[in-house]
């Protein structure tokens, strides 16, 4: 499998937590879930995102500890590895 | 040819359909305009019947063999047909059920877990299975025959009571939480039905439901048809009885 660097996974989690309405430009690293109202159930559809597109498997549980969107970019990327 | 305007943009899966109520929602769901995957566990000519009969109407189906109960299956059922019709699936019954009854002072663990396995895992199993497409497509219906045994007590059934109200609250519970992704999921619980299940009705039977006869495999397969429509999408989290009334 290739190597998937930072800046695409960083691309893709943008991409899909805007499609569960907050506006792109809005979302950074430092952007918690909170502030930009994705719930669980976003974090459990980013999940199949992730899996789908890279094959990284992330439960439930992993999924609970994140906060920001850094946090969930740095997790995808270390499992990728 | 089919009822529908025309080919529903998914596939469906009904599990158990190679006979009674299972059969009569494949053929209704196919006149609807869903590609339907016929499930079985063992009554191959049953299904290949229902197949023929879809078929010739018009239709498209695919036979699916596989024991729900088995921990793999979820995943072997929506792979075959994922990749038969090349769609996803949008529809899901979870019609597949057992009863093995008795008294509970005298009811076996074999027959509680097989018949909790069946009735009641396997839906969860399939149901987690279907909502990752139909979370992202936006759209899917799942529909779970439950029972009025799920809603009443029914002596020498407390195995198939406990999973068919377990069904109910799969069903409520899975509904709410994906509710705002254009996903429903329903329960259907139908009374006495005219089937090899039940088998015959004595009088004494017959005189307790308000409608005084058996209900058909087709008038559960009509609401089934209704809570996969896209005219039931603001309908989710209900459980839906089909009984002659005798739940009321």
């Amino acid at each position: 499998m290739a190597t998937i660097t930072a800046e695409q996974v960083e691309a893709r989690v943008v991409e899909t937590l805007a499609s569960f309405g907050p506006d792109a430009d809005q979302i950074t690293r430092e952007s918690t879930f909170e502030e930009l109202d994705i719930d669980s159930l976003d974090l459990v559809e980013l999940a199949q995102v992730v899996e789908d597109d890279y094959g990284v498997v992330l439960k439930g549980e992993d999924m609970k500890e994140l906060k920001t969107v850094g946090d969930a970019i740095d997790l995808i990327v270390s499992r990728a590895e | 040819m089919p009822e529908s305007s025309g080919v529903r943009d998914g596939s469906a899966l009904v599990t158990g359909a190679s006979r009674g109520i299972g059969a009569a929602i494949a053929r209704g769901l196919a006149r609807d305009g869903w590609r339907v995957g016929v499930n079985y566990r063992s009554d191959r000519s049953g299904a290949e019947a229902v197949v023929s009969e879809i078929e010739g109407e018009g239709g498209q189906a695919v036979l699916l063999e596989a024991d729900v109960s088995d921990r793999g299956a979820a995943d072997e059922l929506f792979g075959a047909l994922e990749s038969h019709f090349d769609a996803p699936v949008l529809a899901l019954v979870n019609n597949a059920g057992i009863s093995r009854d008795d008294l509970t002072p005298s009811l076996g663990d074999e027959e509680w877990d097989d018949v909790l396995q069946t009735n009641l895992t396997a839906a969860f199993r399939l149901t987690r299975r279907a909502l990752r497409p139909m979370i992202r497509a936006r759209s899917g219906r799942i529909v779970n025959i439950s029972s009025i045994a799920g809603l009443r007590a029914n002596p020498g059934q407390a195995n198939y009571s406990a999973a068919k109200a377990g069904l109910i609250a799969l069903t409520k519970t899975s509904a709410v939480e994906v509710a705002r992704r254009g996903v429903t999921i329903n329960a259907v619980a139908p009374g006495l039905i005219d089937t090899e299940f039940i088998g015959g009705a004595s009088k004494e039977l017959l005189d307790a439901i308000p409608a005084r006869r058996l209900g058909t495999p087709e008038e559960v397969a009509a609401c089934v048809r209704f809570l996969t429509s896209e005219e039931a999408s603001y309908v989710t989290g209900a459980v839906l009885t089909v009984d002659g009334g005798l739940a009321a």
